[in-house]
């Protein structure tokens, strides 16, 4: 059977949800083990992998200093020599990671894959590429393959048999890496689901003057995450974690709300992927009409009102 | 202070494009210097007039088209411009690719050492964002991704790097592989005076026998991976756009709830 190696990724010590959905690929592919880099995890959180098929949790105790691109993907070698394949989410930091790796191993990487299968013994993988605009597989010709997925295109699933986790710790020979790292500033993550992990999002840009009530409120009755264009969180109305777009966060939920956003190309890159897309705009001729299931022809500062207090009703109803 | 900067040739995104056989193919002059690499340009020129001395040049490794993306670049105020082409180069993959950017960045800085190599955070036509690391291991130099702010002093260079969990700061000695994202500057409008200059400037045409690499190590045979199908994605059926008449939002909730979104 093929070692696939899925790398953890976790927040406030607790296994992202992106990360069961690279589990659950895994098993599709061969045998999952998990690799941690890290302090040691708590028993719950090992349970919780070896729930979704992690037959190890490979744990390679390293600080901050994996911070560094050159030191977790070092850390990640060390922890993976016998895996054909790495799983990985599609993170601007794993990109790094993987690129490093893949150098040292000579594995072949894709990244921001939709999904993954074995084809005659190799990695195929599934992408959008051009702004969501063309669907491409490619084939991974190297004995060894690193895939970077995104997150929300693989549902989830527990494992039917699910054994429980062994956590191997594995010692590492981290070299000195040239880069320093001076200061950490954690920023406080925002409520709820984060942007790229969030079934919903919805999205407010410059349309909302700066306003962002009506969007977080259709967001909460959603169960979503509130995302921005670039004008939005350039002017300042909301932080520059919230964009999304090619070069803010690449998002693919089950529903996709832009309010007053008008559809560029660079937003849309980073969008357009998602299940269902509705758009709310006074302009008819905005872009963003162009690839939105269902489009409103209108003022936000109407229809949000509105439609947050039909769902609340039909819902109490 | 001598630094190099990266510059892509990317089809436009607004364009049509297709695919034949693995690889893209463009029709006409639908191409530009990508997008993202203005803003590598531009912090190279402001390191060079911080220091008040230097040189920055401009390098693109792709086809003949390709030439467009370095004379965007002397048309924003680098000093020079080099071009590799060689029809063994292409349907290389990132790694291919870094290794003909790293043979020519070792070229210039053997002639005189270079500070530092300053990239563009990803290409927007396939957004990989691989390159910078690609480059910084071939030539073993620092690396200093994703940088929103950049200075360098005493030889050495700071970014401030914004990540979701947290702002990052980190330095590392010169020389480095440094990539800037958008944040990092705003490109300036383009300036006439520039523009007119930049058409009496030489570009440098180099192959792969200049650079003393083997064909073989790169293009479409070493790469590790390959294009196997590619489709249009079908474009969204039964869209519906209603305009508000005063009852839009209702409309809007009921479509939601009948798909089980809501
Ligand atoms: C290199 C580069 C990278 C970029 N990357 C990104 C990126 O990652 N993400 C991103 O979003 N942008 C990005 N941009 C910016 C992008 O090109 C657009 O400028 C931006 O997305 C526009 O934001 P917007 O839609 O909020 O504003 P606008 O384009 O100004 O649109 C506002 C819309 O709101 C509508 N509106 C106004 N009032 C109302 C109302 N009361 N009710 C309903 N609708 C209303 C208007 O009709 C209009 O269509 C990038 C740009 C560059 C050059
Ligand atoms: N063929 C190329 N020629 C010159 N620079 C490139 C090339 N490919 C990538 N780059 C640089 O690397 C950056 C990241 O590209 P990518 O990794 O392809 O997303 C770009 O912004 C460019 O600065």
């Amino acid at each position: 059977m093929t070692t696939v190696a899925v790398l953890v990724e976790t927040r406030s010590g607790e296994v992202t949800q992106p990360t069961f959905e690279a589990l659950t690929l895994a098993r599709s592919l061969g045998t999952p083990v998990a690799v941690w880099l890290g302090e040691a995890p708590e028993a719950p959180e090992v349970a919780r992998l070896g729930l979704y098929g992690a037959a190890e949790v490979r744990v390679v105790a390293v600080g901050d200093e994996a911070r560094l691109p050159a030191v977790a993907a070092a850390a990640l070698g060390a922890a993976t020599s016998d895996a054909e394949v790495m799983l990985m989410v599609s993170t601007f930091v794993n990109k790094e990671i993987a690129t490093r790796l893949a150098l040292a191993t000579g594995a072949g990487v894709v990244v921001d894959a939709a999904g993954a299968e074995l084809v005659d013994g190799r990695v195929e993988t599934m992408q959008t590429v051009f702004a969501a605009t063309w669907n491409v597989r490619t084939r991974i010709e190297a004995d060894r393959a690193i895939v970077g997925i995104r997150p929300n295109t693989t549902q989830a699933i527990a494992g039917e048999a699910p054994g429980a986790a062994t956590l191997v710790e594995v010692a590492a020979d981290l070299r000195q890496a040239r880069e320093t790292v001076v200061v950490v500033e954690p920023v406080s993550a925002p409520e709820g689901v984060p942007l790229a992990e969030a079934p919903v999002v919805v999205s407010g840009g410059r349309g909302t003057g700066g306003d962002y009530t009506l969007v977080r409120e259709l967001a909460d009755v959603l169960g979503g995450a509130v995302g921005a264009s670039r004008d939005a969180t350039d002017e300042g109305w909301i932080s520059h974690e919230h964009m999304v777009g090619q070069t803010g966060t690449t998002v693919t939920p089950a529903l996709y709300v832009a309010c007053g956003i008008s559809g560029a190309v660079h937003h849309r890159g980073g969008m357009q992927a998602s299940g269902t897309i509705v758009a709310v705009n006074i302009d008819p001729d905005a872009p963003i009409f162009e690839i939105a299931d269902f489009g409103v022809v209108g003022d936000l500062g109407d229809v949000l009102p509105q439609a947050i207090a039909r769902i609340r009703e039909r819902r109490a109803g | 202070m001598r630094i190099l900067v990266t510059v892509k040739f990317v089809p436009d995104l607004q364009s049509q494009r297709s695919f034949t056989e693995g690889a893209v193919t463009r029709t006409g002059d639908d191409g530009t210097m990508n997008e993202l690499d203005e803003n590598a340009v531009e912090a190279a020129l402001q390191l060079k007039e911080a220091a008040g001395e230097g040189e920055v040049y401009a390098l693109t490794v792709g086809g003949d088209d390709a030439v467009a993306a370095v004379r965007k670049a002397l048309q924003l105020g680098v000093d020079h411009a080099i071009h590799v082409s060689d029809a063994a180069i292409a349907g290389s993959d990132v790694f291919g690719t870094a290794k003909v950017i790293a043979a020519a960045v070792r070229k210039v800085h053997d002639e005189a050492p270079l500070d530092l190599v300053v990239t563009g955070m990803a290409a927007l036509d396939g957004l990989t964002s691989m390159l910078p690391t690609a480059l910084a291991v071939e030539l073993d130099w620092s690396q200093l991704t994703l940088a929103s702010g950049l200075t360098v002093e005493d030889g050495a260079a700071t970014i401030v790097r914004h990540l979701p969990d947290a702002h990052e700061t980190v330095s590392a000695p010169l020389p480095a592989v440094v990539s800037v994202t958008d944040e990092a500057n705003k490109p300036p409008y383009p300036n006439f005076k520039l523009i007119m200059a930049a058409r009496s400037k030489p570009v440098t045409t180099w192959a792969l026998a200049d650079l003393g690499i083997d064909p073989a190590a790169v293009g479409a045979g070493a790469a590790r991976t390959v294009v196997v199908d590619a489709s249009p994605r079908p474009p969204r059926e039964n869209r519906v756009t209603v305009t508000d008449t005063g009852d839009a939002g209702t409309q809007l909730a009921d479509f939601l709830l009948e798909k089980g979104l809501a």
